[in-house]
């Protein structure tokens, strides 16, 4: 980094780039120099690296200027000078894609790399797998085999490099070259290993069998090159990996093994993918951690770094494990090298004690203006989780960040601090006033809109329940005066919300709100009116609606939907009603990830999963009557693993039907099925409409099917448990061609797990930003109020369960039970199938051996809330 | 006398002279120029793009490019025209079939400007092989007999066996001189 900076004072002190001026006509210009005879190298020479600078300066060269440059190019090939014919190599590389027809060397560089010239040799063939394309590959098959096994390492490892690049786009024909990568595996040349090994997985690497046989094939003949290992050992790491179950004790021996290699990089590679696995257990982790120890002691900076940054970055998932080497990490504090002491400091602010938090804070004080941004962003990290480890500490904390907001810095790293100060005043109400004074002072001189306007946005959700609303007016409303038309929007939107909020504050509003109705940004003009109108009406309801509470529709789907109603002259407004709600994107606190994720690989939810089930659905005529999707369940297994059969189900929940989705996979490679369908038994007033079959079900092809079910029409009746069993036909097939052996098969059917439809099913989690507001909002006109005794060990446990089974929205943070407190208050919110409003409070109190629960839930509809009541009744 | 000539030669001859080596492809110019610069046949492959290389003849030097001849290379002849002293242009005496096409790129080619000067020598290759054309149904074929303003001359040769190569090497070594 330090290097870095050097090299570009030096650029800027100026004169010492002779190449600084280029002007891209002029050197074109000069290319035919190279028509002349004889050829003056080193004038061409240097004109060749003009033409290497601009290209790498990013002058863009039309084909033509190009072609025409190329082909000039192309005439120095007479010349015997050696660093002319060099420099020409890399002048191809670069204009292989820039330049027309460059096929036209593919001759002169084929000679060059089966000449004599060694020096020629390795550079001739990188340049000629860069001109080539996936039809002339062909025709040098021949001397790319030749070159692979070559008895030069520098020509054998550029062929080998160059196949890689090739792999991308022509694999078969290289997949033909196994035999001479393989036989190129076992040179004494510890590069040409290397490659050789890398290009080897390239060809096999979607065979998973194949790849382990390669792994412990290798792991037995001891390879020459420490870097071949380093390679072997990450296969080995990503095999290990991507086997959900079955742990392979060989791959992991061998990893093991590495830990007593003699070289140091191999050493740490093994102790860096041991650490790094997801399966590893903390008695596996001893060695490893050992051997990180050591190397935290080895006298190469690079070592230590290395060690440090793998033990930072495993410090929250094996916390005890990290502890071990807290001797050592201390010595590193004060380590020459200002990385390796960031890291040193930050894993054990992330494990040590409370006690120890002030000493480190202040240790790491006094060398953060020396830092990068890179690692000032290690620190951020590491002060977010210290925060809510220790939460009582956020004063210190806060005042830290507050004094690194100062510094300057780039986004990214005041990105970090921001993201850091927010996620601790969520998770921290003590710590809320303090931690949005330091955000207003920041937005008072921040040069970054995308957090001015996500802090002005936490100032209208946040602000308006602080002590002192009114202090924040004053930095809001700056913004409205000095900002862009951004900022300024966000600004007015936050003030309505104080304004929507606080009786005593909305006459200053308006005031404020009415100036901006005449600013100059069609935006900022259009919220402004908005909100003055909505505030000016002075009615609850309205406000909670537009202001408070704003829509939870997918952006995608809403776009959509519009589009629709445009497309039909109709007298109907547009009712918002028929865009699918989004879920809610849970918000973990960061303090989760300090469990082990054994459990199950963490599904990300992508936020257009729901619209990618619309239209998936709505492709399919059968369906195309049945409205809007309301909701789809995450999939639920109906099959164990490891069986003939695997399916899973996926609940698509319309207004009055639900689609039950059932994927299918066959697991046997000897097996066609044939019109798949899912049959149900009827249950509980459900009526089943129609089955959608799945036609062919080929070995490892995933098939869908469908059953279509109407939900019964008294509205009170919602749950039900339908049995499962899946009918097909079977022909029997050759398991290497697919083909089925004959025309006749056989019916079967397969008993797959219950599905059951829940009460969380008809219900679409909503956040509610201001749940006060939208309780006066719905009002009690079909309040439902019910105590229940619940036999929980915990409030966390009743919190989670009533949760879950409603399958609602936690709001204003309430499923984070009080520590030490015997009671607390549940808020959830939601929408109910067909678009009614579903709101509940639970009060909640412990006393020995179970929680006693006072239910309230209100709905703007009069079914609903006994409904909801069914699910913990 | 010729002893005073190669010493002029060596010290005021060090340009080399440019020759292009034209023909279909598979006429034999990769072999002829591997010939005619190490006197040995070597094996072939088609030539994508061209090969270059520097032939001593008699202390003449000449800077010898040979341009491959797929059709799908022919467009890229032009681009290798200027300061041309002369073209050998092979042909394939066995190949009738293709003799019309050959005619038509040898004189596409002499109409360019940049070959306004060179003189042209035709090899009727292959002559070897037993029913081959002779150098005058060769030449007939071509046209040569009106070409008007060009210096050439026809050889039959073998790049095989090396008979003919002398002759016109000669030939050229002694047009190019004057």
């Amino acid at each position: 980094m330090m290097g870095k900076k050097d090299s570009k004072k030096d650029d800027e002190s100026g004169g010492s780039n002779p190449f600084r001026h280029l002007e891209k006509a002029a050197v074109l210009q000069e290319t035919r120099t190279f028509n002349e005879t004889p050829i003056n190298a080193k004038k061409c020479c240097l004109i060749l690296t003009k033409i290497l600078y601009m290209i790498n300066q990013g002058e863009h060269l039309a084909p033509t200027e190009a072609t025409q440059a190329f082909f000039a190019m192309t005439k120095l090939f007479q010349s015997k000078d050696v660093m002319l014919r060099r420099m020409l190599y890399l002048c191809i590389k670069e204009m292989a894609n820039i330049a027309n027809d460059v096929i036209i060397v593919t001759s002169s560089l084929t000679k060059d790399m089966t000449g004599k010239e060694d020096i020629y040799r390795g550079p001739a063939i990188r340049a000629l797998c860069r001109i080539t394309d996936n039809t002339m590959l062909q025709s040098i098959e021949r001397y790319m085999k030749q070159a692979i096994v070559d008895k030069s390492p520098s020509v054998s490892s550029a062929a080998l490099v160059s196949s890689l690049h090739l792999m991308k786009q022509g694999p078969e024909v290289v997949k033909r070259w196994v035999n001479e990568v393989s036989e190129a595996v076992n040179s004494d040349n510890v590069m040409v290993q290397y490659h050789a090994l890398g290009l080897l997985y390239q060809i096999k690497k979607n065979d998973k069998l194949a790849i382990t046989k390669l792994v412990s094939k290798f792991s037995k003949s001891s390879l020459r090159s420490p870097f071949a290992y380093c390679f072997l050992i990450r296969v080995a790491a990503r095999q290990l990996e991507e086997e959900k179950d079955g742990f392979d004790k060989t791959l992991f021996d061998f990893v093991e093994s590495c830990l007593r290699h003699k070289s140091e990089m191999v050493i740490y590679e093994a102790a860096s993918a041991i650490v790094s696995l997801r399966c590893t257990t903390s008695k596996e982790l001893v060695s490893a951690i050992g051997v990180l120890q050591l190397l935290c002691n080895s006298p190469k900076p690079s070592l230590r770094y290395a060690a440090v940054k793998t033990l930072n970055k495993i410090s929250i998932s094996h916390p005890a494990a990290v502890t071990a080497c807290n001797i050592d990490l201390e010595n590193l504090i004060t380590d020459q090298n200002r990385s390796i002491a960031t890291l040193a400091i930050t894993t054990l602010l992330k494990t040590g004690n409370e006690s120890g938090v002030d000493r480190l804070m202040k240790q790491i004080a006094t060398f953060m203006s020396e830092i990068s941004d890179e690692f000032k962003i290690v620190v951020v990290e590491a002060i977010q989780s210290l925060c809510s480890k220790f939460p009582r500490k956020h004063n210190v904390m806060m005042t830290f960040l507050a004094s690194m907001l100062r510094e300057d810095g780039g986004f990214e790293y005041k990105k970090a601090i921001v993201n850091t100060i927010i996620v601790i005043i969520e998770e921290n109400p003590e710590a809320r006033e303090i931690g949005l004074s330091h955000l207003c002072e920041f937005i008072e001189d921040c040069e970054f809109l995308p957090l001015a306007t996500r802090i002005l946005h936490l100032l209208g959700r946040e602000g308006p329940r602080t002590t002192t609303p009114a202090k924040y007016i004053r930095y809001i409303y700056n913004r409205v005066i000095l900002e862009s038309a951004e900022v300024r929007a966000a600004a007015v939107s936050a003030l309505a919300k104080f304004g929507a909020s606080s009786d005593d504050l909305l006459p200053s509003i308006l005031v404020l709100l009415n100036r901006s109705k005449l600013d100059e940004d069609d935006e900022v003009r259009d919220r402004a009116t908005f909100f003055y109108d909505i505030l000016s009406q002075n009615d609850k309801a309205l406000s909670s609606a537009y202001i408070l509470n704003t829509l939870n529709v997918s952006p995608v789907s809403l776009e959509r939907a519009l589009l629709q109603y445009n497309q039909h002259v109709t007298e109907k407004p547009f009712d918002i009603k028929v865009v699918p709600t989004i879920e809610v994107e849970i918000h973990k606190p960061s303090g989760e990830t300090l469990l082990p994720s054994s459990t199950k690989p963490t599904e990300k939810p992508t936020a257009s999963r729901q619209d990618l089930y619309m239209e998936q659905l709505s492709a399919i005529p059968e369906f195309a009557h049945l409205g809007p999707l309301f909701k789809s369940s995450s999939p639920v297994e109906l099959t164990e693993p490891e069986t003939e059969y695997n399916v899973k189900c996926i609940k698509h929940t319309f207004t009055n039907y639900i689609v039950f989705q059932f994927d299918c996979l066959n697991t046997l490679n000897d097996q066609l099925l044939e019109d798949v369908v899912v049959k149900l038994d009827t249950a509980d007033g459900y009526e089943i409409i129609s089955y959608k079959q799945c036609a062919k079900l080929p070995y490892n092809t995933l098939g869908i099917a469908y059953t279509l079910v109407k939900i019964p029409d008294d509205p009170s009746q919602v749950v039900a448990t339908f049995g499962c069993n899946m009918k097909f036909k079977v022909k029997d097939c050759d398991p290497n061609t697919g083909e089925p052996d004959n025309e006749e098969g056989y019916e079967d059917e397969y008993g797959l797990e219950n599905v059951e439809i829940n009460v969380s099913d008809h219900v679409q989690k909503v956040l509610k930003p201001n749940f006060g507001a939208s309780w006066e909002e719905v009002g009690d006109a079909n309040e439902l109020e019910d105590t229940y005794a619940l036999s929980m060990p915990s409030l966390e446990e009743a919190i989670k369960n009533i949760i879950q089974f409603m399958g609602l929205q936690p709001c204003e943070r309430s499923e984070r039970a009080p520590e030490g407190k015997n009671s607390h208050v549940l808020l959830l919110a939601g929408i109910y199938r067909g678009g009614h409003d579903v709101l509940v409070r639970a009060k909640l109190a412990f006393n020995d051996g179970g929680v006693a629960m006072q239910l309230t839930i209100r709905s703007s509809d009069s079914i609903v809330p006994q409904v909801i009541a069914q699910a913990v009744g | 006398m010729g002893g005073f000539m190669s010493l002029f030669s060596n010290w005021f001859g060090s340009k080399e002279r440019r020759i292009l080596i034209l023909g279909l492809d598979g006429a034999g110019k990769t072999t002829i120029l591997y010939r005619l610069q190490v006197g040995e046949v070597v094996t072939t492959i088609p030539t994508i793009g061209f090969n270059v290389e520097t032939v001593t003849y008699k202390n003449l030097k000449f800077q010898v490019w040979d341009l491959g001849g797929q059709t799908s290379i022919r467009p890229y002849w032009r681009c290798y025209y200027s300061n041309t002293d002369a073209i050998i242009y092979v042909v394939d005496s066995m190949d009738r079939d293709r003799i019309g096409i050959s005619k038509t790129e040898l004189f596409a080619m002499l109409e360019e400007d940049e070959l306004k000067n060179a003189v042209l020598c035709v090899f009727a290759n292959k002559q070897d092989i037993e029913g081959a054309m002779t150098a005058a149904e060769v030449a007939n074929s071509l046209g040569l007999p009106s070409l008007k303003n060009r210096k050439y001359q026809i050889f039959k040769t073998s790049a095989i066996k090396g008979t003919g190569l002398d002759e016109a090497m000669e030939w050229l070594a002694n047009s190019l001189q004057k």
